[in-house]
């Protein structure tokens, strides 16, 4: 079956003109080039958000530097921050779900395939429509081109009395237009986890990372809907004469922040949960055990969805709610920290007793370990609500979403990377430069945002362009920069390894890691229909039980 | 391949990371940044009011609990990483293959309720204490008002406005004068955030909110603006002198009065009084009485201008009314483009404003 695969694949891509290589491209439905396509976009504007990041970093190397103006560096940090969320993150989790759920549940394409690919267009076309907003932003002489008005874009900010021209415009629009685009995907990961599994795989016997992909995406529905009402009542506040936000005429600056968090919050586990999907299949494969308690990483999953909904306001802290709202949303906010921990806890269990292999996905993925648990026990810290009233708004918070983010969901993404390429290449990287890029990416990230935490205790504030000379803020700020270095110079050599892995690297084979999941079973890169056959699985690690007809997972489950 | 070796690796660098960040904390807890005068380095570890104590020492058990639930999950870590490795003389055979455990999973289930649970009530009592602390009747009452890059400062009993530079008494527990502060905005989101007297309030257009200082100590107390309020949301500086009861009453005393008016700067009180100055500025006792910038009437009792983001000197207050983007780009204060005369003049005025 695979070498015939093979075979036909190469007899239809030799000798084609590139003009319809990559029609095919554009016009395709297949999830697995759909995947790609998310995962490459995501990636050219990882490096674009970097540049913004690594502009701010170099003008707060020092106190009172002159390398950007103030209008620059609001731009870069609302670009930031927007385009990291909305144009790296959810992308490329998306391509990654996109590209593995119809293999990993082995069926031969997402539930809805032109969805599929509308839901891509529109993302990809909200991402263009936020950077054309460099050329096309001035509605008005001086007005500025590129939105300024931070990631979270507070109201009143974004009116038209403090935000002329159409920087916020396209700020609306791109979230509005990218929104739609999450939420199809939501809807056809919903509709593919559950309608489309291969014959014998119940949802108890679903791999984690379908698991896990559902929960996000049932919470893409609800998290992703506000905001992109919210959208629509800003536009209507702007052009229509509306007063939902408008503080002038009886609006309310709150209500913003209600909308947008009620998004916000959510949206952070929406992040996190497919990053915890890919732990769930790295981690076994490379401790050679199963993981240890799937009903219970169920479980903790499916709380985790119900009970983000219900923390938001802890990104309200000192906006003057009363004491007992306070209370109520320090309480749900450490509640999240429970089934989170559990989760930790079953991967140091999956580990326990297992022969661990430390691949560059596993490196990633045990980074992840610890660096999760920081950000997790700094969460803990800004979820009491005096201490907020302290970090909030703070370096400290930039240091702890960032651990989250990066610390977290990039290294993850970068396991799942090294994890998974052979499959979508058919070719291994490259181990050397892997390991390369593991311990640069590991010495920055340290570097920057361990040390991002102490000007924030010492009362530096987010969001300022320059800080005043003899607050102790100094030392800390030059090291965090210095940081950004070796991030920079690991991320070049992820690029190098994986052009350089893409065109010379080793054939991968169907099963580089001796794995148990349906993905393996398969050649790599899987054939346009993905299985000659449909598979039939009686468990949890069908390969397992391939391998190991003498003791399957069958028996047990 | 080596596996011991990376393994070493790894768990060198695994302590590093754990050393950094513990050892960072407790740098920033013990020496508060060393070349900085410590006076002036706004430190939440270093309270001097209320508010600001009872936070610290909730952070105190909040950073107690949180350091021995991370030496515990970071060692179980490292054990299972060194322990568990795939050795260099591996006989290939998979391990035992293990699905979980009920009773493990209760235990790491219930463990970490019965903590939150800890945490919350000890953070409930906290939220009480300060967010219900009744007003008693010897404190004194201060309306705060952001502005777009500068602070209202109004004292409706006394009669007082300023702006930028809060003044408090020093409260003592014998004779307690906290500071009763109602903060609004007139324009976008601001936040009130003096770091060692108090965590942080949002100051929100359409909204009224609370908070309570009652600094234990005189002195000067560093501050800033805490959320983004526009382009030069970097240099809206707060600074809160606490005074003794004396300095304070004096303060007020003289805050009260009404301007200087001096026959010798009669033509620098004509160009403030005949430009757009009277527009933005008030000068109580004369025409002015703009409102969408600082009160003037007692400039010269203040030891900076813009916000704080420069000293009140009779050079930096020139080139800030001929140039303000020399000093705080993007602020609202238009360049005056005055002749030097008048500018000289104009100075001059202003510095008689005491």
């Amino acid at each position: 079956m695979a070498s015939e695969t093979i075979a036909i694949t190469a007899a239809t891509e030799i000798g084609r003109p590139i003009s319809e290589g990559l029609h095919d491209w554009i016009v395709t439905v297949d999830h697995k080039k759909l995947g790609i396509l998310y995962i490459v976009y995501a990636l050219v504007f990882l490096v674009v958000g970097g540049v913004e990041a690594i502009i701010m970093r170099i003008q707060l190397i020092v106190p009172h530097n002159h390398f950007v103006s103030p209008q620059v560096f609001n731009r870069m940090m609302t670009m930031h921050g927007t385009t990291m969320i909305f144009f790296v993150a959810m992308p490329i989790l998306f391509g990654f779900g996109t590209y593995l759920i119809p293999l990993m549940i082995g069926t031969r394409d997402m539930a809805f395939p032109r969805l599929n690919a509308f839901s891509f267009w529109m993302t990809a076309f909200g991402g263009l429509l936020l950077y054309f907003s460099f050329i096309g932003g001035n509605g008005l002489y001086g007005a500025g081109n590129a939105p300024d008005v931070g990631w979270w874009a507070y109201a009143p900010l974004t009116s038209r009395a403090f935000s002329v021209g159409h920087s916020t415009d396209f700020w609306t629009l791109a979230l509005l237009v990218s929104g739609i685009g999450s939420i199809g995907t939501a809807v056809n990961f919903i509709a593919t986890i559950l309608c489309m599994r291969c014959p014998g795989m119940t949802l108890g016997k679903m791999p984690l990372l379908a698991w896990l992909n559902l929960v996000m995406g049932g919470m893409v529905i609800l998290a992703v809907s506000p905001l992109t009402a919210a959208q629509v009542m800003l536009s209507i506040d702007r052009y229509l004469g509306g007063h939902f936000f408008d503080t002038q005429a009886g609006g309310s600056a709150v209500l913003w922040m209600h909308f947008f968090w009620i998004f916000g919050h959510p949206e952070v586990y929406v992040l996190i949960i497919p990053a915890f999907a890919f732990l769930s299949e790295i981690v076994p494969v490379f401790s050679r055990k199963p993981i240890f308690g799937y009903p219970v990483m169920v479980a903790a999953t499916v709380c985790i969805g119900f009970v983000s909904l219900s923390v938001w306001a802890h990104h309200m802290f000192t906006v003057g709610m009363n004491s007992y709202a306070n209370s109520f949303f320090t309480i749900t906010t450490m509640a999240v920290g429970v089934p989170t921990g559990i989760k930790i806890f079953n991967w140091l269990g999956t580990m326990w007793g297992g022969k661990v292999q430390f691949r560059t996905p596993m490196l990633f993925c045990i980074a992840f370990l610890f660096q999760f648990l920081i950000a997790g026990l700094t969460g803990i810290m800004l979820g009491a609500s005096p201490f907020n009233w302290q970090l909030s708004g703070s370096y400290f918070v930039v240091a702890h979403f960032h651990y989250v983010i990066v610390g977290g969901i990039l290294f993850a993404l970068f396991g799942a990377f090294y994890y998974w390429f052979p499959k979508m290449s058919g070719r291994m990287y490259n181990e050397v430069l892997g390991k390369w890029h593991f311990w640069l990416f590991l010495i920055g990230f340290h570097m920057t945002f361990d040390f991002m935490h102490i000007p924030g205790i010492l009362g530096m504030p987010r969001r300022i362009y320059t800080y005043e000379p003899g607050r102790g803020w100094e030392i800390w700020n030059l090291i965090v920069t210095i940081g950004v270095v070796f991030q920079a110079a690991g991320v070049l050599v992820f690029v190098v390894n994986l052009l350089w892995s893409l065109f010379k690297g080793e054939p991968a084979g169907n099963d580089p890691w001796d794995a148990w999941t349906l993905e393996w079973s398969t050649t790599s890169p899987p054939p346009d229909y993905n299985f000659a056959a449909i598979p039939v699985v009686h468990s949890r690690r069908p390969l397992w039980d391939l391998k190991h007809p003498e003791d399957p997972d069958s028996k047990y489950e | 391949m080596n596996h011991g070796g990376q393994t070493r690796h790894l768990l060198s660098k695994a302590a590093g990371i754990a050393v950094l960040l513990v050892g960072g904390l407790l740098a920033a807890t013990l020496c508060f940044g060393a070349p900085a005068s410590p006076a002036q380095v706004p430190s939440i570890f270093r309270p001097q009011s209320t508010p600001a104590d009872s936070i610290f020492r909730l952070s105190l058990l909040v950073l107690t609990i949180t350091g021995a639930i991370f030496a515990i999950v970071f060692s179980l870590l490292v054990y299972a990483i060194s322990k568990y490795r795939r050795r260099g003389a591996d006989d290939g055979r998979e391990p035992p293959q293990v699905y979980g455990s009920n009773q493990v999973e209760l235990a790491w289930t219930v463990i970490p309720v019965l903590i939150v649970l800890v945490l919350f009530l000890a953070t409930a009592r906290v939220i009480h204490s300060i967010q219900d602390a009744p007003e008693p009747p010897s404190a004194i009452e201060v309306v705060a008002i952001g502005h777009q890059f500068w602070w209202e400062f109004r004292y409706p009993a006394l009669g007082v406005v300023t702006a930028n530079e809060l003044h408090v008494p020093v409260s003592n527990p014998s004779h307690p004068t906290p500071t009763f502060m109602t903060l609004t905005s007139a324009d976008t989101d601001h936040s009130f955030w003096v770091p060692r007297l108090a965590g942080k309030t949002d100051l929100i257009p359409n909204r009224v909110n609370h908070m309570w200082i009652d600094p234990h100590e005189t002195g000067l107390f560093l501050g800033q603006c805490a959320q983004y309020c526009g382009t030069q949301h970097a240099k809206m500086l707060l600074r809160v002198y606490v005074d003794s009861p004396e300095q304070f009453d004096r303060w007020v005393q003289e805050e009260k009065r009404p301007a200087v008016v001096s026959g010798s700067v009669e033509q620098g009180r004509q160009v403030f009084e005949t430009t757009a100055c009277v527009n933005c500025h008030a000068i109580s006792g004369t025409v002015a009485d703009g409102r969408f910038g600082p009160d003037l009437t007692h400039l010269m009792s203040r030891d900076t201008i813009a916000s704080g983001a420069a000293p009140n000197t009779p050079e930096q207050l020139k080139l800030w009314i001929q140039n303000p983007d020399a000093i705080k780009p993007s602020s609202l204060m238009p360049a005056m483009k005055l002749n030097e005369k008048d500018l000289d003049a104009l100075t001059a005025y202003l510095e008689t404003l005491r």
